[in-house]
């Protein structure tokens, strides 16, 4: 046999060789899962490198004009601020805020603010990226002064409070996603409400009941077949089924609720909802069906055999013992659905909506929309609000996935502490 | 069955009468069978409601304009009623093709390092950072490639030779964004080579680089093209990345740098505006829709289906 091996002096030296390489690939092997990882981080820092840094704000007025020699407006008392509104404002302006409230008593800040938005109307003119902020800190300086005169440069976090207080608004100083953190709510509360009872009702009788026939069968592969269908189809279904097919339903005439100045229209916050409940509801259907499948059978044995029907067996014994699972694929639904953007532009997401929605019948947009359109505009004003609502957006989304690895958790020391 | 008087049960009651033990009818069970069967059927309803909402669409459509010309001609232009589907398509398989560039080795290498190199506690914390990349919506993928990714091309290769909206970037973003798909599917493939397999090579003296690419990669070989089939299916369907990076206006280019606009795209650009409900620019989306529908419902059954095979080889 030993005729057929190499000479030992060849297979020692070989052996050394394929050593060699074993460790070069090694070495690939693990950078190419560090590439990963850094395209992760590359993703987080570019976005938080356009939420914040240096811009800079020019006024129509100087603030300096409006008060006297050495003092600022912030210095002043409410008395001396509404002298400079009477004196600046419009007499027709002036009489409608004073009708709305009398000036004379509201707060030093309230009139600040009228000040701020009738008076010095500032706006930006020029925004730098949180790496240009840190590192080219001078230079921003220098440019500032000459190229830009009489703005003033300040450091500035697009997430802020006025970006959740403030809802869609021309002038990006005063734009937030307020409206759209809203819309969001609402949709995936409508969408959960569908999705969540159908889709547990649907495993249960894959689950529980389903004989293994062809019928089944179908039922079966379909459901994994929708879960890699495009989301923008479900766009395009969401389009012709609820918008404009069952417009006199989603858009509330049926009930005589229909949002005001609205013609009959589909395009609503329940259509959305019943769009993207259709979207998650392979989601829900298969993580239901796998927490069912992971209850023992004993449980369902001793309740059959103490004279429990099916149902009672399952409402009573599988369902709580497979709640927390069941809870889990809701959150990853849930998730899902706040990051979905695509199906949402084809239902007919209102591209500028100024206003709270109200209900299930009120016109939508939603956080990921927003960002959409913010991104897509061409002042950079407006990437950078787009990256303010963007992080806004992970953290509820990291905020959700980290319940989700709780509920895991939970749901294994249970396990763990029950055997 | 070790009760004795079991066989008497039947006729136990005090209160005399034979008890009745045979099925007793309960229509609330059989209400709340039929009603959790609905909701299962659902299901099927979806897909028969999406092939009808495109196809009754798509059918006037066709009408209009012939198949031949909806696959031959290479202009599309609403406005002069040329429906030529290729230069979506194309722009489609561009911005698939640098996805899948990027996607296929490095999502391989990392399944490969995840399941045979990693130590547990490195496998343990990587695993949820690929998840956590899988769970970051679209749209803010779509930002970065053109916040950051384009400039960074247009630095690279020249302001005036790169578009500001161009496939290459979208791909390259949209390969990042399939990288966590590609990575866990191939290294659940290759973690269900069985052992034994595994444990042969190394008895006759193969290394861990020898095992895992002569032994472990090509037993788990139709594991990974079934990974394969599924991200180029979700690259053709996926959409906010090509519509915020890739361009709006369909041209018919295979240069990376220049703008395109993919079927996806084109649907979500049309869509968010204006449109009326009869025109042909309505009804042309759901032709495309169709096409976008069958091309990944195709890779999708093909790729369940060779992940099938593959499950029966070993168990």
């Amino acid at each position: 046999m030993s005729s057929s091996l190499p000479s030992s002096g060849r297979l020692d030296s070989r052996l050394e060789e394929r050593r060699k390489k074993s460790g070069r690939w090694r070495i690939v092997f693990f950078l190419c899962t560090i590439v990963s990882v850094f395209f992760l981080a590359a993703l987080l820092t570019g976005i938080v490198n356009q939420a914040f840094g240096y811009v800079l704000v020019q006024t129509e007025e100087d603030p300096a004009s409006l008060v006297p020699e050495g003092t600022t407006l912030t210095e002043l008392d409410t008395g001396a601020l509404s002298v400079i509104l009477q004196e600046r404002l419009s007499r027709r302006l002036y009489r409608k805020l004073d009708a709305e409230a009398p000036l004379a008593e509201r707060s030093s800040q309230a009139l600040l603010d009228i000040i701020d938005t009738e008076i010095l109307k500032p706006h930006v003119v020029a925004t730098w990226s949180l790496f240009e902020s840190i590192f080219f800190k001078q230079a921003i300086i220098e440019s500032a002064l000459r190229d830009y005169q009489g703005g003033s440069l300040q450091f500035r976090s697009w997430v802020n409070g006025e970006l959740f207080a403030n809802s869609q608004s021309s002038d990006p100083l005063r734009s937030g996603i307020r409206g759209a953190i809203l819309g969001s709510l609402l949709t995936i509360f409508f969408t959960i409400l569908f999705a969540l009872p159908l889709g547990v009702a649907a495993a249960v009788w894959l689950e529980e009941y389903a004989k293994d026939n062809w019928l089944n069968r179908m039922i079966r592969t379909n459901i994994y077949n929708l879960a890699g269908v495009p989301s923008i189809i479900y766009g395009m279904l969401g389009l012709t089924l609820f918008v404009r097919a069952m417009a006199p339903l989603t858009s509330g005439a049926l009930f005589g609720l229909q949002a005001e100045g609205s013609s009959l229209d589909g395009r609503t916050v329940l259509s959305a909802s019943l769009s993207l409940a259709i979207l998650v509801l392979p989601i829900i259907i298969i993580n239901a069906q796998e927490a069912m499948r992971a209850v023992p059978q004993g449980l369902r044995h001793s309740s059959l055999a103490l004279g429990a029907t099916r149902w009672q067996t399952i409402w009573h014994h599988v369902l709580p013992a497979s709640a927390d699972r069941i809870l889990t694929g809701a959150v990853l639904a849930i998730s899902r659905a706040l990051g979905e953007t695509a199906p949402l532009v084809v239902v007919g997401a209102s591209t500028f909506l100024s206003m709270d929605p109200t209900g299930p019948f009120s016109k939508f947009t939603t956080l990921p929309i927003q960002i959409y359109q913010w991104s897509a505009r061409p002042q950079q004003e407006f990437r950078n609000l787009a990256a303010g609502a963007i992080i806004v957006l992970l953290v509820l989304l990291l905020f959700l996935n980290a319940s989700v690895i709780y509920l895991r958790n939970k749901y294994s020391d249970n396990k763990a502490a029950s055997q | 069955m070790g009760f004795g008087n079991s066989s008497k049960l039947p006729s136990a009651p005090a209160s005399g009468g034979a008890a009745n033990l045979r099925r007793r009818p309960r229509p609330g069970e059989t209400v709340i069978q039929a009603l959790l069967f609905l909701a299962a059927s659902i299901s099927i309803f979806t897909t028969i409601g999406i092939v009808a909402s495109l196809g009754v669409e798509a059918f006037t459509f066709f009408r209009e304009v012939s198949l031949v010309q909806f696959f031959t001609d290479t202009v599309w232009q609403p406005a002069i009623e040329r429906f030529g589907i290729l230069p979506l398509l194309s722009a489609t398989l561009a911005t698939s093709f640098w996805a899948m560039l990027l996607a296929l080795p490095l999502g391989l290498l990392v399944a490969i390092y995840l399941s045979e190199y990693a130590p547990r506690k490195v496998r343990n914390f990587l695993k949820p950072v690929l998840e956590l990349l899988a769970g970051i919506p679209t749209v803010v993928y779509g930002y970065f490639a053109l916040n950051t990714v384009t400039p960074i091309i247009r630095n690279l290769f020249g302001q005036q030779r790169v578009d500001v909206y161009n496939t290459l970037s979208a791909g390259l973003v949209m390969g990042i964004l399939i990288l966590p798909l590609i990575a866990s599917m191939c290294e659940d493939a290759l973690s269900s080579v069985p052992r034994s397999l595994k444990e042969g090579a190394y008895a006759m003296g193969a290394n861990k680089l020898e095992v895992s690419l002569t032994v472990v990669v090509p037993a788990a070989f139709s594991g990974i093209a079934a990974a394969f089939i599924l991200g180029l299916s979700r690259a053709v369907g996926e959409t906010m990345i090509v519509a915020m990076a890739a361009g709006a206006g369909p041209k018919l280019t295979l240069n990376p740098f220049k703008s395109a606009e993919t079927m996806t795209g084109h649907i979500v650009r049309i869509s968010g505006g204006d449109l009326s409900y009869d025109s042909m620019d309505y009804q042309s989306l759901f032709a495309i829709a169709l096409v976008l529908f069958i091309v990944t419902l195709g890779l999708n059954m093909l790729s369940t289906r060779i992940v099938r095979r593959f499950r029966e080889v070993y168990e």
